[in-house]
């Protein structure tokens, strides 16, 4: 069943300055994205830094609301819905923050920053509170009892802990979880990813996993899609995408990913991109990554490609069928 | 063969009002000549102030407070120890034998003054060169790292250039005096892994070019896989493994970094398996356990010995480790 899609979604930041602060065009963040989740299933979002993954994730949880655009969850287009006729929803699309630092309130304690959600429900007395409070503590992996104490007493670890809590507290369906480990060590990252897949398992959770890191992604995700300038370039299952990319972007991105295993070292091949991502203001004609692009040809820089289907996986490249174009190698080199 | 830099029992402490961080407590590695040592480690573990403390790059509260830091001559002779060395002599082997990148671009470039003109003035401090050819140089080495359009770029600001374009910038100011030794403390980042790729090969040709030895500080095992041919592993302050990469990152010994490598996930060993994660936190700044600091996190925890015996560095095979695992002990 599919939880989430989304159709032609858009968000446009208007672009101010100059004399009056007169409109100066607009900043397309996400423009025209379509992407669908299956429940239960985790959807990986790549791609460089200013491509709109944390914009596209802000629509879907309505922090923003988009400029145009469908946001159907299981059934309800989200996008049109009033602040009023969005809350039982509220709770049932939860966004996991970046930073735990800064999103957790210092002032508070972990009782009242995880009840914080439940009391915006409305739903159950003082003690009920407690014990939710402190089940969702030890699902997460922390002592009940440190529901007294306040963040600054805790690991980055710990407080991403808490973040997830918080994030489950209204028993969500979807979690949007934006860059959700970027800022943890190693080893704490591995406990958090473990804890994310063993939430899934218990309760169905379904995750859009937003990450600028292809190894983590190919870890968590069942399926892929990568951004390029606020669009959707190419979406497949994680082990197609990955094995066989058909857009030449995903291939460079996966070609730049440093791979922990020195003896893969000098065996893999690595495209080289020309410049840097395009300013999403001043989008290229044609193809937006034609400038950086190593297969360009002449139509490339006139032509938009639309994203189409191939062999039930979707890419935006006029030369999708002609590329053969190089991934990550699969399973068989696990160690 | 010599190596280019030695660090020998580092100990660099933060005196602070309600106690003393031992951020370095007992570092020692090696740089050697012409190749990359890769630092890697949990955010924490002392790589910045190891780093800093190489070039007396320290202040208040931060106080180096013993070790030996050993930069080893071309040619056979004495080495220099920088710990003892006069202000002014440090001020000679800063830039142009060692020369460093740091974390943060925008802390260490000026905002006021053009990226040439800060080129030219670190060429200038050291060499004995006009005007016109410290300019020179500043194009030819912000062509060399990849700038666009290098004659007009000169004079632009920091703030004019992107996140990838800074730590360029950076690179080619380090290398504008051709060091012997470049340190660079996570010069990718901040960065999206196509530009990370662009800088590590920058590094690797410019090292083939100019045959300077690189340090290079990382969280990344990923990074250290890929470009180092020595990597050092720090945990709470010191130097618990250094050995080859490939050893290293294939077949540690120390359990850290056991365990630090199976927590990576591997880009095509896509399982369905869980990541194995080392077990607990990083411990508070104040309290080192004793023993083996590692001991409260460790599955082969020896009762009665790791956490009662400091474990000296030996030597297993190609690696130095710091275990009781291995070899002699010491109380
Ligand atoms: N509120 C806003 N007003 C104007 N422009 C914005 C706003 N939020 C984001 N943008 C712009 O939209 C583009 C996409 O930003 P977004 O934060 O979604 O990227 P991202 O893919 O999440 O990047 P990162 O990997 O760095 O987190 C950027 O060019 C950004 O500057
Ligand atoms: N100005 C300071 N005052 C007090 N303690 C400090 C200061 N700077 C660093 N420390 C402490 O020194 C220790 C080592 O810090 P350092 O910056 O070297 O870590 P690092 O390994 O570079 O970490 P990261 O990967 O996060 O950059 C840390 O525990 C830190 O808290
Ligand atoms: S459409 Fe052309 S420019 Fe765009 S990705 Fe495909 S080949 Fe490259
Ligand atoms: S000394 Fe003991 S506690 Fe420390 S790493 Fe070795 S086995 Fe583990
Ligand atoms: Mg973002
Ligand atoms: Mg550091």
């Amino acid at each position: 069943m599919t939880l989430l899609e989304t159709r032609g979604l858009t968000m446009h930041f208007p672009l101010h300055g100059g004399f009056l602060g007169r409109n100066r065009g607009f900043v397309k963040a996400v423009d025209g994205v379509d992407l669908s989740i299956k429940a239960g299933r985790t959807l990986g979002l790549v791609g460089e830094s200013g491509c709109g993954k944390t914009t596209l994730g802000r629509c879907i949880v309505r922090a923003y609301e988009p400029t145009s655009g469908s946001i159907m969850f299981d059934g309800v287009d989200l996008a049109p819905l009033s602040e009023k006729q969005l809350k039982p929803y509220r709770a049932q699309v939860r966004l996991i923050f970046q930073d735990p630092h800064s999103s957790l309130d210092p002032r508070k304690t972990l009782r009242d920053i995880i009840a914080e959600p439940l009391r915006v429900q409305e739903s159950g007395s003082r003690d009920e509170i407690d014990d939710k409070v402190a089940a969702l503590l030890r699902r997460v992996g922390l002592r009940a009892e440190y529901a007294h104490r306040y963040p600054h007493a805790f690991s980055g670890g710990e407080r991403q802990r808490v973040v997830i809590a918080r994030a489950l507290a209204t028993e969500p369906r979807l979690v949007v979880a934006d860059e959700a480990v970027s800022a943890l060590d190693v080893s704490v990252r591995a406990q958090i990813l473990n804890l994310l897949r063993d939430l899934q398992e218990e309760s169905g959770l379904t995750y859009l996993f937003v990450s600028h890191d292809l190894g983590i992604v190919e870890h968590v995700a069942d399926d892929v899609a990568v951004m390029y300038v606020g669009k959707l370039v190419e979406s497949a299952s994680t082990e197609e995408l990955y094995s066989k990319p058909l857009h030449p972007y995903t291939e460079a991105l996966l070609s730049a990913v440093p791979d922990p295993d020195p003896a893969s070292r000098g065996q893999r091949e690595r495209i080289k991109l020309l410049g840097e991502i395009a300013d999403p203001s001043k989008v290229p004609a044609g193809c937006p990554f034609h400038p950086r692009c190593g297969y360009a040809e002449a139509r490339c820089a006139t032509e938009v490609p639309q994203l189409r289907e191939i062999g039930g996986r979707k890419v935006a490249c006029h030369l999708a069928e002609q590329l053969d174009l190089k991934g990550v190698l699969t399973a068989t080199t696990a160690p | 063969m010599q190596p280019l830099l030695e660090v020998r029992s580092l100990r660099t402490h933060f005196e602070l009002g309600d106690g003393v961080v031992k951020a370095v407590d007992g570092v020692s590695l090696s740089v050697p000549r012409g190749r990359t040592l890769a630092v890697v480690g949990e955010s924490g573990c002392g790589k910045s102030v190891t780093a800093r403390s190489i070039l007396r790059l320290v202040e208040k509260p931060a106080r180096i407070v013993g070790g030996e830091i050993l930069l080893h001559p071309d040619s056979d002779g004495e080495p220099l120890d920088l710990l003892a060395a006069k202000d002014k002599r440090l001020r000679q082997v800063r830039w142009a034998d060692i020369a460093m990148v740091f974390q943060e671009p925008m802390a260490s470039l000026s905002l006021v003054h053009t990226i040439g003109d800060q080129i030219i003035e670190a060429v200038r401090l050291h060499e004995n060169v006009g005007k016109q050819a410290a300019r020179e140089r500043a194009i030819e080495m912000l062509g060399r790292v990849g700038i666009p359009d290098p004659q007009r770029r000169v004079d632009s600001y920091p703030f004019q250039f992107s996140g990838g374009m800074r730590q360029r910038a950076m690179i080619a100011m380090a290398l504008s005096c051709r060091p012997r030794l470049l340190i660079a403390d996570e010069p990718t980042t901040a960065l999206d892994v196509t530009t990370q790729a662009q800088i590590l090969d920058l590094l690797q040709d410019l090292q083939q070019e100019f045959g300077m030895a690189i340090m290079l500080i990382t969280h990344d095992l990923g990074v250290a896989a890929q470009v180092a041919d020595e990597v050092a592993v720090m945990y709470l302050g010191e130097v618990v493994e250094q050995g080859p990469a490939s050893a290293v990152l294939s077949h540690p010994k120390h359990p850290y970094t056991q365990a630090l490598v199976r927590s990576v996930p591997r880009l095509g060993a896509r399982g369905q398996d869980r990541l194995v994660a080392v077990r607990g936190t990083v411990p508070p700044p104040y309290e080192r356990p004793t023993g083996c600091r590692f001991h409260p996190r460790c599955d082969a925890f020896m009762a009665g010995k790791c956490d009662v015996t400091v474990p000296t560095r030996v030597r297993s095979d190609e690696i130095d480790v710091a275990c009781l695992l291995y070899g002699e002990e010491k109380s």
